[in-house]
């Protein structure tokens, strides 16, 4: 016992002193009230309406700007760029070691921003989830209001802006960080840094728009369409910066994708070996990239409107809201298929291995979802049939949209014949991609009725749309989200998901999915609006099995909950380096996967869903010393 | 890297999976899609009450037919794999090192297409008889036979309600849509401030109504029915209780309706501002 | 060991507990009706019965009444106190009297057509005289109820009058119009009401803002 062998750690309170989350969110708060302040000092006196509405929107986006900027300093994002000016070496990496509190902060290494995208997405989609619930509450009377009637737009689009605007990095966010650099045998993504910074412009985002409840709202669901939204209240601005911080999100995560899969790949990596989930990835972040931007464009002009009495989208001073439908449209359908296509990647990726089989038609799944990249730049117009577009353009953008369809069958029967002839295993990873198919299908035909302009003049504006794009979205993405956690969650954190859980799960919530979503097409037929807080009482008994249907869906996703916490936290079953017998080679590695990756870059030698006949394994030399393959 | 045929034809002795599964797709759609077609289609909305309502059930109820044969083969599909593959085994075997089938690749990239373009031709087809009572824009495309005599009536979409101008009644502005039967209506929908949509369901009529824009949308009545108007895009707080009820009523009817709703708002016509198809009254901007 | 198990119990627990309070309170923020609490109207109760609605309509609120001083708002006349509700309880097949005390100025129609009174027992009377259509520069508010097709257009006070009120309550020593009106109430239901006038100086067409939030210049007649 020596007296050298006692180790000194500094108090916890000098442990806290540094860039954190705790200095970000109070550099973040004070410096959202050093420039809500001084914006009202500057401004105050010269916005002319500001005596009529006490509302100074100048003041809100200069709080939100400079407090975010005080969040992103209080995280340590100013320290490597301030070193730099003074001439240090440039270094790739921060605060990679050091146990649970690198999960607090800047941490530029991929696979803690993975599971950092996971915690805070599903926080939000939480909160979403949520609004859901009280929407669906309001809607179980025509006449009894639950919420008022202001507060109910409020709570419809903070429904659906948190979840588009946290989904569309859904599986980037989470699982493509985490993994990508493990299927292509790499040691970290392209720009680290820059991987961090997404993350916490999306936390960062979310809280914005979750203050929107102190300015009064928005009234304009998640498509902010002008002229209403020049005319909003305050909180209309939360939503604008909402949604440009998760644009900006969105492109430098999808710049990040594409340089690290292009540039990264380990030798003998060649791109007919790429696994399909990266070309799944790859082709989302090229809409990311190009799409982000016009986000961020239309929601400057919406700023610019809305503070500088610009009138881009107020018609009687020479503006137009076809402008702002066309320019949001033009971002919102790639949008969509960034929300859509990583479930095809995952649902792809996944069956061959609970086939036991190869993927089927490679060619022709990448063709497919690079045919899908393409045509979603040119079916935008189908949001605005009836909107008195050009009469002349509608079949074109019909044609292009039907279109759609056939990169989509791609994947498809790619998916369907992988299946053919397996060996099927059914635990919960692979019975969320299996009820994949069936929503997809659903989701996906009701699409060619709303791309069909007769048919869209019955359903556009109605519940009919909303069903659509929840089978889509919810159906399709949230499925296989969650087969990617039951999927991947061994790997990050060494523990096995309890199965008896996961299958209760599944089987509740694809039942009460169903049950919710299905009715809401009918009643989309029998002419409820959206967004109405009222409806016709030949309504009340589908909206009541709606209402009670949701409330299900939203206990199955309690399980989940409960769940995540009793595996992770009490039952802790270890997991083997590969539950699965996958051939990926993410896999080969052990769980969790130790913080440099790989003891020695692989040289990758076959794709990885060479079952059936393969003559050896995926990477010689095995990627680390221990657990190899076979 | 797709093997051949070989590949996928059956082992000695075990079931000839791909006949049965087409066997069962065959035969489960040939039931289901006439029974689709004769029973679900005509309970599709949004009913009979004008031509173009008609269309627009004729529509749905093709899409729903060619639909139940797809959904059949991918749902089949799915549940025979399912049922059929599942592992024997607890240890993990794998199963034959299919990696395409050119000849299957090639059908579906023929099929898919084909019943895609002919989607795309029948919903042009189906536009081009008489614009399906969408919305078209200042300029329509797609025309109902007669068009040139049609009766015009503007839509006035404001912050939360409709109201209806009738330029060859002297310009009259009512409260309430009241239309003659078996008429062809040229509806002339705009707004005043916000983008609002005018739907009135049982006559299939959807425009969306936009300040400075006039919509055509082209409605041909039946007899007479009441009809629900609802707002079908969000336009603020009222957004949800913007409906109305409108009428459809014998030509006679109209007439006298129309009078008396004249003699009824003589004395705000001269106030009202000479028919435009669009209007931008003050207050616009954000002022003081 | 059994302590670890304790702590995360515990630690599940308290995690259970502090998430379901910020629930609660996440929930009791949206449902609490902002600053307006229901106002049930006193009333006669007789076969046929009659109820008088006393409001008042004010260019700005004031803080003491609302977050946004600025805004124009109706105000109600309950127990001889002025209260900022827009919610009005009303019996069925009843008859309505109505008065309403402006103290606001004109701000003027966007649609002239709203200048014509509908939908009501009798005429509607401005300052003691019958009116049959009021000019469209002239509104100051509306009261109407478009599911019961009640338009009331609401008459200003002028630009030149003398002692005008400034922030509400306003006393009726201050310079105002009386506007008195008579409706019947229908079938029990939930009817909304709104201003047509675009009265929301500062927002786009004059239709944000307290045009858009139920206690200011909307609100509900809850008829049972």
């Amino acid at each position: 016992m020596s007296a050298l062998a006692v180790e000194t750690r500094a108090p916890v309170w000098r442990r806290l002193i540094g860039f954190n989350l705790l200095t970000a969110i109070l550099l973040g708060i004070g410096g959202w009230y050093f420039g809500w302040w001084a914006a009202h000092q500057i401004t105050g006196p010269s916005i002319d309406y500001f005596g009529d509405t006490d509302q100074n929107d100048i003041a809100l986006f200069m709080g939100y700007f400079v407090g975010l900027l005080g969040f992103l300093i209080g995280l340590g994002f100013g320290v490597y760029p301030w070193a730099r000016l003074r001439g240090y070496p440039p270094s790739l990496r921060e605060k990679e070691t050091g146990g649970t509190a690198r999960y607090w902060g800047l941490c530029t290494d991929h696979k803690v921003v993975g599971i950092q995208y996971l915690w805070g997405i599903g926080l939000f989609f939480f909160i979403g989830g949520l609004n859901a619930m009280l929407i669906r509450t309001e809607l179980l009377s025509p006449t009894h209001h639950v919420f008022p009637a202001g507060n109910y737009l409020t709570l419809v689009g903070m429904h659906g802006t948190m979840m588009m605007g946290m989904f569309t990095s859904g599986i980037l966010g989470p699982f493509a960080n985490y993994l990508v650099p493990l299927m292509i045998g790499a040691r970290r993504m392209a720009f680290p840094r820059i991987e961090a910074l997404t993350f916490w412009l999306l936390m960062a985002a979310g809280t914005i728009l979750t203050t929107t409840i102190f300015f009064g709202g928005f009234p304009t669901g998640w498509t902010g369409y002008q002229p209403l939204n020049d005319q909003a209240n305050m909180g209309m601005d939360s939503y604008i910066v909402f949604f440009a911080l998760v644009g900006i999100s969105m492109c430098l995560l999808g710049l990040n994708m594409i340089a690290t899969i292009v540039t990264m790949r380990a030798p003998g990596l060649t791109w007919s070996r790429l696994p399909i989930f990266c070309w799944g990835v790859i082709s989302t972040a090229i809409l990311m990239v190009l799409a982000a931007p016009v986000l961020v464009a239309v929601l400057l002009m919406s700023m610019l409107d809305r503070t500088a009495q610009t009138s881009f989208f107020l018609s009687a001073a020479g503006g137009s809201q076809y402008l702002y439908e066309n320019l949001f449209w033009i971002f919102g359908h790639p949008e969509v298929y960034i929300l859509a296509l990583p479930g095809f990647a995952i649902v792809l990726e996944l069956l061959p291995v609970f086939s036991r089989k190869p993927l089927w038609g490679y060619r022709l799944a990448v063709a497919g979802l690079l045919g899908v990249t393409l045509l979603s730049w040119l079916v935008w117009q189908h949001h605005i049939f009836v909107s008195g577009i050009n009469s002349d353009l509608r079949p074109f953008y019909m044609l292009s949209t039907e279109l759609i369809s056939i990169p989509t069958g791609f994947t498809f029967i790619c998916g369907l014949m992988t299946l053919w002839r397996g060996n099927l295993r059914f635990p919960v990873p692979m019975l969320f991609c299996l009820a994949w198919f069936f929503n997809f299908l659903i989701g996906g035909l009701s699409g060619v009725f709303l791309s069909d302009v007769p048919s869209d003049v019955t359903t556009h504006g109605s519940f009919f749309s909303m069903a659509h794009f929840h089978y889509t979205i919810m159906g399709a993405l949230v499925f296989t989200f969650f087969a990617a956690i039951y999927y991947w969650v061994p790997k990050m954190t060494g523990y096995m998901l309890n199965e008896r859980l996961g299958k209760i799960h599944f089987w509740l919530m694809f039942v009460a999915f169903n049950s919710t979503f299905g009715p809401l097409f009918a009643a989309g037929f029998l002419g409820q609006p959206r967004r109405v807080v009222t409806y016709q009482s030949n309504l009340h008994f589908i909206n009541v099995w709606v209402s009670i249907s949701a409330f299900v869906l939203g206990f199955s996703l309690l399980i989940f909950l409960a769940n995540f916490v009793w595996s992770l936290v009490f039952a802790k079953v270890p997991a083997p380096p590969n539950p699965w017998g996958s051939r990926s080679l993410e896999w080969q590695l052990p769980s969790p996967v130790p913080v440099h990756n790989f003891d020695r870059i692989p040289h990758i030698t076959s794709d990885p869903y060479d079952y059936g006949d393969a003559r050896g394994p995926i990477a010689m030399p095995a990627p680390t010393g221990a657990g190899g393959m076979e | 890297m797709s093997t051949n045929a070989a590949d996928t034809t059956a082992i000695a002795g075990a079931p000839n999976h791909g006949k049965r599964f087409l066997t069962i797709w065959i035969v489960a759609s040939v039931i289901a899609t006439p029974l689709v077609a004769i029973f679900l289609g005509d309970l599709l909305p949004p009913g009979d009450a004008s031509a173009q309502a008609t269309q627009q059930v004729f529509d749905n109820s093709w899409l729903l037919t060619i639909s139940t044969p797809i959904f059949l083969f991918v749902l089949i599909l799915l549940l025979y794999t399912v049922f059929s593959f599942r592992a024997r085994t607890t240890e993990l075997v794998d199963g034959p090192p299919m990696r395409g089938n050119a000849r299957i690749q090639l059908l579906w990239m023929i099929i898919t297409p084909a019943v895609v373009l002919f989607l795309a031709g029948f919903g042009t087809y189906e536009l081009w008889q008489s614009g399906a009572g969408g919305g078209q824009g200042p300029n329509a495309a797609f025309l109902p036979a007669g068009y040139k005599q049609a009766l015009d009536v503007q839509v006035i979409g404001q912050q939360w309600a409709f109201t209806y101008r009738y330029p060859t009644y002297g310009g009259v502005e009512t409260p309430h849509l009241v239309l003659p039967a078996r008429t062809l209506v040229r509806l002339h929908v705009t707004s005043l401030d916000a983008v609002h949509s005018f739907w009135a369901y049982q006559l299939g009529v959807k425009a969306d109504a936009n300040p400075g824009v006039d919509n055509v949308a082209y409605v041909q009545t039946k007899g007479p029915e009441a009809f629900d108007i609802h707002c079908a895009e969000l336009c603020g707080l009222w957004h949800g209780y913007m409906f109305d009820t409108g009428h459809v009523v014998a030509s006679a009817q109209f007439a006298s309706w129309i009078k008396q709703q004249q003699s009824y708002f003589a004395p705000v016509m001269k106030y009202l501002p000479k028919y435009s198809t669009s209007y931008l009254p003050d207050p616009q901007r954000r002022a003081g | 060991m059994t302590g670890r198990l304790g702590l995360k119990i515990a630690g599940v627990l308290a995690a259970v507990a502090v998430g379901g309070i910020l629930i609660g309170f996440y929930i009791g923020g949206w449902v609490q009706p902002g600053i307006t609490p229901y106002n049930p109207v006193a009333q006669t109760t007789t076969a046929k019965p009659t109820v008088n609605l006393t409001l008042q309509t004010v260019a700005a609120v004031g803080p003491t009444l609302s977050p946004n001083p600025d805004w124009v708002s109706y105000l109600v006349r309950d127990d001889g106190r002025w209260k900022r509700s827009t919610i009005f309880t009303l019996p069925a097949h009843a008859l309505v009297h109505v008065t309403i005390y402006n103290f606001d100025g004109a701000s003027g129609l966007r649609n002239p057509i709203l200048g014509r009174p509908t939908g009501l027992v009798g005429p509607e009377i401005v300052d003691g005289k019958p009116i049959t259509v009021m000019p469209p520069d002239e509104p100051s508010h509306t009261f109407a109820v478009p599911q019961l097709g009640i338009v009331v257009p609401v008459a200003p006070v002028g630009d030149d009058a003398k002692n005008q009120c400034g922030y509400a309550p306003c006393a009726m020593s201050m310079a105002h119009r009386t506007i008195e009106f008579t409706f019947r109430t229908g079938k029990p239901g939930k009817y909304r009401w709104q201003c047509f006038v675009p009265c929301a100086a500062g927002f786009v067409d004059g239709f944000g803002g307290p045009m858009q939030t139920i206690g200011y210049m909307d609100g509900f007649l809850n008829v049972v």
